[in-house]
């Protein structure tokens, strides 16, 4: 049997040292809640689980160009990422509830806290929560406790699933959730600062935003801590390389996805939720977080720490009901950022913004091809509109190999013409030269 | 060793009345203390808040525990005690004096009447 | 060792993005930059390469050893399972493909693969559909809690409280609160849930009861149908917790215990890495009458034999996560189930039981077992002896360590004094299992000879104890 050791021999004698027999080990099952059969396929061998698979993962269609973001992009990952998460010594092991054999994990977490700060300036991180969008409400609830009020200001230029989620998880609570209407693709700060008062929580917006516009949010955090109310942030880690960071213009907590770092687009998951905070609110913030200690001969060292406020100690009063963390995701976006280290990364980021520019010039240069927001400035990714039915247009662009954006009138009413464009470091000119061709043929 | 003086509620908290004020201030029995091991954080209600007589008004947490403090009275938080925070070994050296944690302005004194006085909290103790 | 930023050397570069092929450079606003590069480390790839395989050195995964930590369930990863999840029809999917027009004929093979796997859990688990969005287990159950208020909603009932036994994972009153729920504890009677003191706690108000069995102690309740008959009485729920899947799996199904909502850790039961703590799977299947609630999206097989997302769901629950769940680890299972198919999958539970309830006989003269009768999975002794000589469980586990063991869940669950939880799964062989007994019976010796002798293990490892309390009180959690 695959993956089961002992043999039939072996399982009898067990059995007879111990003088039971397997009935005996389920005779405290009501025998009316056994034995019904199981109608599964008989198991297949390691090779035909092979062709299985293969065949699986090529009705898939991968060869597309992509141009596809929304929130999660086709980044470049150096081998060497792969090749160390691939040691079983890393992904093989459990949370690290004995520190003395986990330092590995534990090292690498206090070193993957780091570098968030480090990218978003802020002063704590933790140790990684499920993806953007879960961490994104868990920064909502965070700050709920820590205002102790229940106003929550959620504009509709953060990402569209994320405010869903947000939705979905707040129903059932006393929570007053004002969602202000983005103009002109950024925050709509008039109303944001008009809904603000004494009862606000926090202010929730995203930079860059769905639309790839980039802001600098200084005035709306200043207005938020006016009110004692505090600015959250969902942040794409990529842009970080170069933009002016969530901590430099005064966020309370900056969430975000962090799949750009190292991690592949597998289909929606698993990926890394990324949050970080300031000291101030490190004990309200929910998640595992490792902090360096000693040992008892003076040694420099890492715990898992603050524990106190997590589930398997607090229970119902948890900060959160989270346990896991994506500690493997965690640590394939340590080892990115390590590779690529302060350079590399600033030139991808900067890279990113350079093709997505040229491509928004190439593009827009395209007969009936426009740009009504008039977007100054984004990062990697911006709004088209077209003259036609976008969902249309990318229907079609499939067909000439493009996955060529993300219509935008699935979550945005009277966009039916508008189109998400993302252009990453491994786009080429000539791509971005046969997307805008095939783009012109299609309109 | 407990200070007979004082009133005190099954999760450990005593009570001290101050004179004619109607302040009550509270603290943690040495009982308690010693059972949370090492404290390593107090978090202090903020002055001006409401508290309801049994219901929670501050957490203390140690490395293995985050524990919520109760309201001795129903009233409205008049002073913390800013130290402690700072100085956790307070709780160590001086439970019943120096590691006060809060002063709550009483709505109705009378309540202090319904918590256990010395030689109940001993019994409890025993227990 | 040192930190990777202590190792940086000003100038050293790493892997470098190349030379654009676009000339033109970027304009942005000066106010919308960062005013200095993100202080990232400066190293070559070699030097990024052997830091991290100097701390994987410093870990212990299942490849190393037996790794017995209840209620976790580490069994072995199949190294197939690892290879097919980075195929590159799978590893460079985008998400957002099914939401455009035709886009969701372009990932048919993805699309496959849930609906077989939410076919394969509805038949191991008696339930009547799954949602495999949840990422975690502890995700499960808010989802499945959420479940639970949008049916009461439905009904019009008023109900404000979840019903919890005092052995459950934290993460279950956990999960109920964070929903809006009051959580009420019940007592154990003879190391499973007191069927009396439930019986007096139900009311009206009860909206459900969330349980784990068997339970954390390894004991299977034999009232199970009974209990979930009281709380059907009042109109309540009853949640499955399946982190103890393990136990019962091939032999037992939930759903015919009269479950209406349960979680599976995929991680656990079916044996895709725990990755250092994650990331983990949490599907959520339902009984019929619950089908509707179900979170967005849900995949469905159409009349021509393909697959689509349908989003389309009025009294769903809503978005619980954006995409299908942590695919890649879906992905694992679903091997690692096709692997094991039904002769397979009806040993499991028959070896992990065995295996656990040999460990119990074999060191039950050697430490107390508070509950002595047959265990599921994972049996749960009791380090009080050896704490009255100073060696405490903590002190055992450290022992273990130095014998190359990674230590059992110690401390859990916390209704036992000392706890001691072992789970061995079924995929260890008796003489792993047989060396993991004569060193626990060698430490049950070592404790009454030489009880000194504890205070400073583990004596083989990069790093002594470390001080926890320093840790928490001057907090340095970021270089």
């Amino acid at each position: 049997m695959p993956f089961i050791s002992n043999t039939v021999d072996q399982q009898k004698q067990m059995l007879s040292e111990i003088g039971l027999s397997m009935e005996d080990l389920f005779s405290d099952i009501p025998p009316d809640l056994m034995g019904r059969p199981l109608e599964i396929p008989a198991g297949l061998s390691e090779m035909e689980i092979h062709r299985r698979f293969s065949a699986l993962s090529k009705k898939n269609a991968t060869d597309l160009t992509c141009f596809l973001g929304g929130g999660i992009y086709d980044h470049f990952c150096p081998s060497a990422v792969g090749a160390i998460l691939s040691r079983s010594e890393f992904y093989t092991a459990y949370t690290p509830y004995q520190p003395e054999v986990s330092q590995g994990t534990l090292q690498a977490i206090y070193e993957y806290q780091s570098m968030i700060c480090r990218l978003t300036e802020m002063e704590v991180s933790n140790a990684s929560l499920y993806d953007g969008g879960t961490a994104l409400y868990e920064a909502m609830m965070m700050a709920l406790r820590i205002t102790r009020k229940n106003k929550i200001i959620l504009d509709s230029s953060v990402n569209p699933i994320y405010r869903k989620t947000i939705h979905s998880y707040t129903q059932n609570l006393k929570i007053a959730l004002d969602e202000t209407e983005c103009v002109n693709a950024l925050a709509n700060r008039s109303e944001i600062l008009n809904q603000l008062d004494k009862s606000t929580a926090a202010v929730i917006v995203q930079n860059p935003n769905f639309f790839g516009c980039i802001d600098d949010l200084t005035d709306i955090a200043d207005a938020a801590h006016a009110n004692g109310a505090l600015l959250i942030v969902s942040s794409y880690p990529m842009s970080l390389g170069i933009l002016k960071t969530p901590g430099a213009m005064g966020a309370d907590i900056v969430t975000g996805e962090g799949q750009s770092l190292g991690i592949p687009l597998s289909f929606g998951g698993p990926y890394l939720g990324f949050m970080a905070t300031r000291k101030k609110y490190v004990r309200k913030m929910p998640g595992r977080v490792v902090g360096r200690t000693t040992d008892c001969n003076g040694k420099d060292g890492f715990v898992m720490t603050l524990q106190a406020r997590e589930q398997h100690i607090r229970r119902a009063k948890a900060t959160s009901n989270i346990c896991s963390n994506e500690a493997l995701c965690a640590l394939a976006a340590s080892i990115y950022l390590s590779l690529l280290g302060k350079e590399g990364f600033k030139r991808t980021a900067q890279m990113c913004a350079q093709k997505a520019n040229y491509a928004f010039k190439r593009l827009t240069a395209i007969e009936g091809v426009t740009s009504h927001f008039r977007q100054k400035w984004f990062f990697n990714e911006f709004v088209l509109d077209l003259p036609k039915d976008a969902r249309d247009v990318v229907a079609n662009l499939i067909e000439k190999g493009f996955s060529a954006g993300f219509p935008l009138s699935r979550y945005y009413e009277g966009m039916e013409n508008s189109i998400l464009i993302a252009v990453t470091e491994k786009r080429t000119k000539q791509e971005i030269g046969m997307l805008a061709e095939c783009l012109e043929a299609a309109l | 060793m407990i200070p007979q003086e004082l009133r005190y509620l099954e999760s450990h908290e005593w009570a001290k009345l101050d004179g004619g004020s109607g302040i009550v201030t509270v603290g943690l029995s040495d009982y308690a203390i010693e059972q949370l091991g090492d404290i390593v954080f107090l978090e202090l209600p903020a002055v001006g808040d409401k508290v309801v007589k049994g219901s929670e008004f501050c957490t203390i947490e140690s490395v293995k525990a985050a524990s919520d403090l109760y309201a001795p009275v129903s009233g409205e938080i008049a002073e913390v005690n800013d130290e402690l925070p700072e100085n956790l070994d307070l709780f160590k050296t001086g439970a019943y004096e120096d590691a006060w944690i809060a002063r709550i302005k009483a709505d109705d004194i009378a309540e202090l009447e319904t918590l256990m006085n010395a030689e109940d909290y001993e019994n409890l103790l025993k227990e | 060792m040192k930190l990777i930023f202590e190792k940086s050397v000003s100038g050293r570069k790493g892997v470098m993005p190349g030379k654009s092929d676009i000339k033109e450079s970027i304009k942005l606003d000066s106010n919308l930059l960062r005013d200095n590069d993100a202080e990232l480390c400066e190293l070559s790839e070699l030097d990024v390469v052997r830091h991290f395989t100097e701390l994987s050195k410093r870990n212990f995964g299942v490849d190393d050893n037996f790794y017995p930590l209840g209620s976790c369930t580490m069994k072995y990863n199949p190294k197939v399972a690892e290879r097919v999840a980075s195929y590159d029809g799978f590893a460079n999917l985008h998400p957002l493909l099914p939401q455009l027009r035709g886009g969701g004929m372009l990932t048919q093979g993805a699309l496959e693969v849930l609906y077989e796997m939410d076919m394969l859990l509805r038949e191991i688990t008696a339930m009547a559909a799954y949602t495999l969005q949840p990422l975690a287990g502890a995700h499960g159950e808010l989802t499945g809690i959420m479940i639970m208020a949008a049916y009461h909603k439905d009904r019009g009932n008023d109900k404000t409280t979840i019903l919890i036994p005092d052995s459950a994972h934290g993460t279950n009153p956990s999960s109920a609160a964070i929903a809006g729920y009051k959580v009420e504890t019940v007592p154990s009677k003879d190391g499973v849930m007191d069927i009396d003191a439930l019986r007096s706690m139900v009311n009206d108000e009860t909206a459900g009861l969330m349980l784990t069995c068997p339970n954390t102690l390894g004991i299977f309740n034999p009232h199970i149908k009974e209990i979930c008959d009281i709380i059907h009485d009042v109109d309540g729920l009853t949640y499955y917790d399946g982190a103890n899947l393990n136990a019962i799996v091939g032999k037992a199904k939930p759903g015919d215990f009269g479950f209406d909502i349960l979680h599976l850790n995929l991680h656990k039961t079916f044996a895709t890495p725990h990755g250092g703590g994650g990331p983990g799977a949490g599907p959520v299947g339902v009984v019929k009458r619950l089908e509707q609630y179900l979170p967005i999206s849900v995949v469905v097989k159409r009349e021509d034999g393909t697959y689509a997302v349908e989003y389309d769901r009025p009294k769903s629950i809503g978005y619980i996560a954006p995409f299908y769940g942590n695919f890649g680890v879906i992905l694992r299972a679903y091997a690692y189930i096709l692997m094991l198919g039904r002769e397979g999958l009806e040993r499991v539970a028959e070896n992990a039981v065995i295996n656990a309830n040999y460990i119990k006989e074999k060191l039950k003269d050697y430490y107390d077992l508070p509950y002595p009768g047959i265990c599921k999975h994972e049996c749960v002794f009791s380090a009080s002896r050896q704490a009255k000589n100073g060696v405490h469980a903590i002190d055992i586990a450290k022992a273990l360590i130095d014998r190359g063991y990674h230590p059992p869940t110690i401390y859990f669950p916390t209704i036992v004094q000392e706890a001691i939880m072992i789970e061995p799964t079924e995929t260890e062989s008796k003489e792993t299992i047989d060396g993991f007994i004569a060193a626990m019976i060698d430490i049950a010796k070592q404790a009454e000879t030489d009880p000194e002798s504890f205070k400073d293990l583990p004596k083989t490892t990069p790093v002594g104890r470390l001080d926890e309390t320093k840790a928490a009180k001057q907090l340095d959690l970021a270089y």
